[in-house]
């Protein structure tokens, strides 16, 4: 296993190198001057002159490139200029309010959507299979943004059951009951579309794994119907279900960016959006490198856990 | 193509649908037609009216400007915006796609790790990178919405491709001297054209989805030219002064993705023909019971009694007669064999004492099957699960699929007596290392760590043989246990099974296609054809004397031990189907002495002292030789 691990994260290498070098890219799109670009209003010409020795932004684009990764792998993501402070502390600042948020909706939809897959498939075509059904078709098909936004009128505007926002600082004096009362609607808007889809395949991949034989054998055993589904089934169901969790927390992250506008989370999303309108371009190319091999690492978690959990895999 | 339609609309969600879809387009099409407020005209004194008010019949927004005008014009915008993404992405994708996977080699190699790259973002963090590259905007939206979804056709049409590109035609192509150009575009791209289409109509609801969630960030269409999401961004302000601007696009956009998400599985459905015969069904814990009549129980009840036992498969109206009405007896500590081709019900008939026969599409329409006298058709689930396993155990034909493949084969052994005697954990796994032991694993106690994949055919049948012997049952059942090994191991389970059987004198019901094992191991046999029992006796005698003409080939033909596959190509023709049996003998076609007599009618299953016999010219007994 350990093997496994190491041959695992030695493999993220060329994958975290190749998504440096796509934003990398992405940015050296960018129309005119480029250090004028980044420096937006602060661009006098001593600025752009500093900018460019700094960044190398007046070499060659390879050598452009080579010198961002260098300062990356020393922590220094470039300044803010819009914010006035380091890209990384700003980010980091950020960090954790997406991740108590999406973690929240992940662990959320993977609990949700398996239960309501694996109820579903274990009654086929019962009253709570299409139950099941019906929901899941509303809620892969409602934009989380709109969701939210319903939930809020429901909730925080008609009942005053729980905040609509307000959100500032996740470490920011609120107590623990505090944040929870504010993450509810939020995770929960959040999750619903990921919900969905991992329900409809637990679903299928449930129905799939009950039809082979070593169930009927669990059956011929003696062993009880409840283990039969929850235990022989489902644990042969992971199987197909666990890559797409992998799959999914990629949308859960990206539909993080939606929710954290309409909830006003203080997050990563609201961050990157805000830099976009504001054209703060190295914040916009800090967050989303960071993000991204965040996500890189939580794919190698993902793709552990299956080892883990099918001796099959070569490991 | 009709019939496909016909799929569709059965499909009564796809329908609906389809008809929602349908009415959004038409009314986006004739937008500029209809009679509606200039979308973009402000009437400040008109802010926020409400829905219903006469001459704004879904209100007006913060500007004043009619709502109804502006969902419909925004709705344009979105589907055109959602549909060009599609069209950006399935084109550019299918071309890479294609490409990689025709050439195959380095160029395959380098795309797609080019491709995987792409894929390992979340996919709104390329989309923000490239809007923030290119600067908000509706066209900018669009081109990042398309380039995030680049990889996902790329992916799928070069799988697609690479399938194409083995095939013959493509080879004899470019023997003839074709272009790679001409290639491509006459014998590969017809092919892929269908699922490029597919995939695109399938994705079209995510793109319009995602191209409204940039425009709400603000990142897509600018003020005042309004899509869908951007209506819905700009309303936020107001939610909650004036929610109705929120609900309008909220709906719209929710009824679209929705329809286009109906019509897809619809879509699905109609095109995967698994689904279409229901095969897709999970099989209850026990098998259907619809008895019209049950059968009476005799006085003196035996250990295994199956009686006049009717099984069949119904499949949409189709109903196939697997077991057409088979009664069999089992006593204490015997072996009995039941042989027949493959189709013959032999297996359905096992399967059917502990209802184990998967249903759907199984039902047990009639008799009965008695342990010790009390039936256990149509039993409570929860008697039939504790005498599973406990008092009638089954050894299936291959274990690599019958044992859990994630479980180990120690925990397997110990879960089968946990199910049946709470002994605890501890002294259950001992009981199955001494399982192991008794079948002849050697080393034991390690094996019992093992996976069924780390171990070799053979061990995995004795694992399989441990497990039925768990509880230590009066009866097991054995569906073709060996026919999955090769010969040398069959021959030493065989051994095996014999050896249990005698020392722990358990009864044996053995079901297979080959005479041979048959000589080795069993009491009495019962022949099966076609759903019904046609002859029946001690082993040796049939054996020796066969009466019934399909008996007589059946031994005929069976070569050395177990090679008891040739058996079925010796004899000429096939069973016939059980949906559609013959009148009279089910035999009769293949068989050489039949007469009109036998197509006349049914013929009884009659006795002669230890034998029975279905069959009105039975083989004549060979000749005694006299000393
Ligand atoms: S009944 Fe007639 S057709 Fe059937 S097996 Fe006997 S001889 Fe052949």
């Amino acid at each position: 296993m350990g093997a496994y691990i190491l041959k695992r994260l030695l493999s993220a290498i060329p994958v975290l190198f190749g998504i440096t070098v796509i934003v990398f890219l992405i940015m050296a799109m960018i129309p005119g001057d480029p250090a004028t670009a980044i420096l937006g209003s602060y661009a006098t010409p001593e600025n752009v002159e500093r900018l460019n020795r700094h960044l190398g932004l007046d070499r060659p684009l390879w050598q452009q490139y080579f010198i961002w990764i260098g300062n990356l792998l020393q922590g220094d993501f470039g300044r803010s200029f819009a914010l006035n402070r380091p890209v990384l502390d700003e980010i980091l600042d950020r960090f954790g309010a997406t991740l108590i948020l999406a973690g929240t909706a992940f662990v959320l939809c993977a609990l949700l959507g398996i239960l309501a897959g694996v109820v579903s498939a274990a009654r086929q075509y019962g009253l709570a299979d299409k139950a099941i059904t019906f929901v899941v078709i509303l809620g892969i098909s409602i934009p989380s943004f709109f969701l939210g936004m319903m939930m809020i009128l429901l909730f925080a505007v008609q009942l005053r059951w729980l905040p609509a926002s307000g959100m500032y600082s996740i470490w920011g004096g609120g107590d623990l009951p505090d944040l929870l009362r504010h993450l509810v609607m939020p995770a929960f808007a959040l999750s619903v579309v990921a919900t969905g889809v991992i329900a409809r395949l637990s679903r299928s991949a449930m129905l799939e794994v009950l039809r082979q034989d070593f169930i009927r054998t669990a059956r011929a055993k003696g062993v009880h119907e409840r283990r039969v589904i929850w235990g022989h089934a489902l644990r042969m169901a992971m199987v197909s279900i666990i890559p797409v969790l992998g799959i999914q927390a990629g949308f859960v992250l990206s539909g993080a960016v939606y929710i954290e506008m309409v909830f006003q989370w203080p997050g990563v999303g609201r961050m990157l959006v805000d830099a976009i309108l504001k054209r703060d371009i190295l914040l916009v190319q800090g967050g989303v490198v960071f993000v991204a091999a965040c996500y890189v690492g939580f794919n190698i978690i993902v793709d552990v856990a299956q080892a883990w959990l099918d001796p099959r895999i070569k490991t | 193509m009709g019939a496909f339609l016909k799929l569709l609309f059965r499909n009564r969600l796809a329908g609906f649908g389809a008809v929602v879809l349908g009415a959004i387009i038409v009314l986006a099409l004739i937008t500029p037609w209809l009679p509606l407020h200039p979308p973009n005209a402000t009437v400040t004194a008109n802010r926020f009216l409400l829905p219903g008010t006469p001459g704004h019949l879904l209100g007006t927004d913060h500007l004043g400007r009619d709502q109804l005008s502006r969902l419909l014009w925004g709705t344009r915008l979105s589907l055109a915006v959602g549909f060009a993404a599609a069209v950006i992405a399935g084109v550019v994708g299918a071309a890479i796609g294609i490409i990689a996977g025709y050439f195959g080699g380095r160029t395959d190699n380098v795309t797609m790790r080019g491709v995987d790259m792409l894929m390992a973002f979340p996919y709104i963090l390329l989309a923000l990178a490239i809007v923030a590259a290119l600067g908000p905007g509706l066209m900018n939206a669009l081109i990042a919405v398309a380039v995030v979804n680049i990889p996902f056709f790329a992916r799928n049409i070069r799988g697609i491709t690479v399938g194409i590109a083995n095939k013959e035609f493509i080879d004899a192509a470019r023997l003839s001297g074709m272009g790679h150009t001409r290639i491509l575009l006459t014998e590969v791209l017809p092919n892929v054209i269908p699922v490029i289409v597919i995939a695109m109509s399938t994705t079209i609801g995510w793109m319009i989805l995602e191209t409204a969630g940039l425009s709400f960030l603000g990142l897509g269409s600018q003020p005042p030219q309004a899509d869908l999401g951007s209506m819905l961004g700009e309303a936020r302000s107001a939610m909650i002064t004036a929610p109705h601007t929120s609900i309008v696009p909220g709906v719209m956009i929710l009824l679209i993705v929705m329809s286009i998400n109906l019509l897809g599985d619809g879509v699905r459905d109609a095109l995967d023909p698994r689904l279409r015969s229901g095969a897709l069904t999970r099989p209850l814990p026990a098998t259907q019971v619809a008895r019209k009549s049950v059968p009476e129980v005799p006085a003196k009840p035996g250990l295994l009694e199956i009686d006049a036992l009717e099984t069949q498969f119904h499949v949409g109206k189709r109903v196939y007669r697997a077991v057409g009405g088979v009664s069999l007896e089992l006593k204490p500590g015997e072996c009995l064999g039941l042989i027949g081709e493959s189709g013959s019900g032999k297996s359905v008939t096992a399967l059917s004492v502990m209802g184990l026969v998967a249903s759907p599409p199984g039902v047990i329409t009639g008799g009965a099957v008695r342990l010790e006298g009390r039936d256990l058709v149509g039993a409570k689930y929860e008697r039939l699960r504790s005498l599973r396993g406990d008092k009638v155990a089954y050894i299936f034909q291959d274990p690599l699929s019958t044992l859990h493949p994630l479980y180990r084969v120690g925990d397997q052994l110990a879960e089968a007596i946990l199910s049946h005697h709470g002994i605890g954990r501890a002294a259950a796994m001992e009981r199955a290392v001494k399982l192991l032991e008794d079948v002849r694993i050697p080393n034991a106690k390690a094996r019992a760590r093992s996976f069924p994949h780390e171990l070799s055919g053979g061990m995995r049948q004795r694992v399989a043989i441990a497990m039925a012997l768990a509880n230590e049952p009066d009866i097991i059942i054995a569906d073709e246990p060996t026919t999955a090994l090769d010969v040398t191991v069959q021959a030493q389970i065989l051994a095996l099974l014999d050896r249990l059987r005698r020392e722990r004198d358990v009864a044996i019901l053995f079901i297979t296609h080959d005479f041979g094992v048959v000589g080795q191991l069993c009491d009495r046999v019962a022949v099966m054809y076609a759903g019904r029992i046609v002859e029946q006796g001690p082993t040796r005698e049939v054996l020796e004397a066969p009466a019934h003409p399909y008996t007589k080939r059946l031994i005929a033909c069976v070569p050395e031990l177990g090679e008891g596959r040739r058996v079925l190509a010796a004899i000429p023709g096939l069973p016939p189907a059980v949906d559609a049996l013959p009148e009279g003998c089910a035999f009769a076609p293949r068989c050489e002495k039949a007469t009109d007599a036998c197509r006349a009618g049914e013929i009884a299953l009659e006795s002669h002292g230890g034998r029975k016999l279905r069959c009105i010219h039975p083989e004549p007994a060979p000749v005694e030789e006299s000393a």
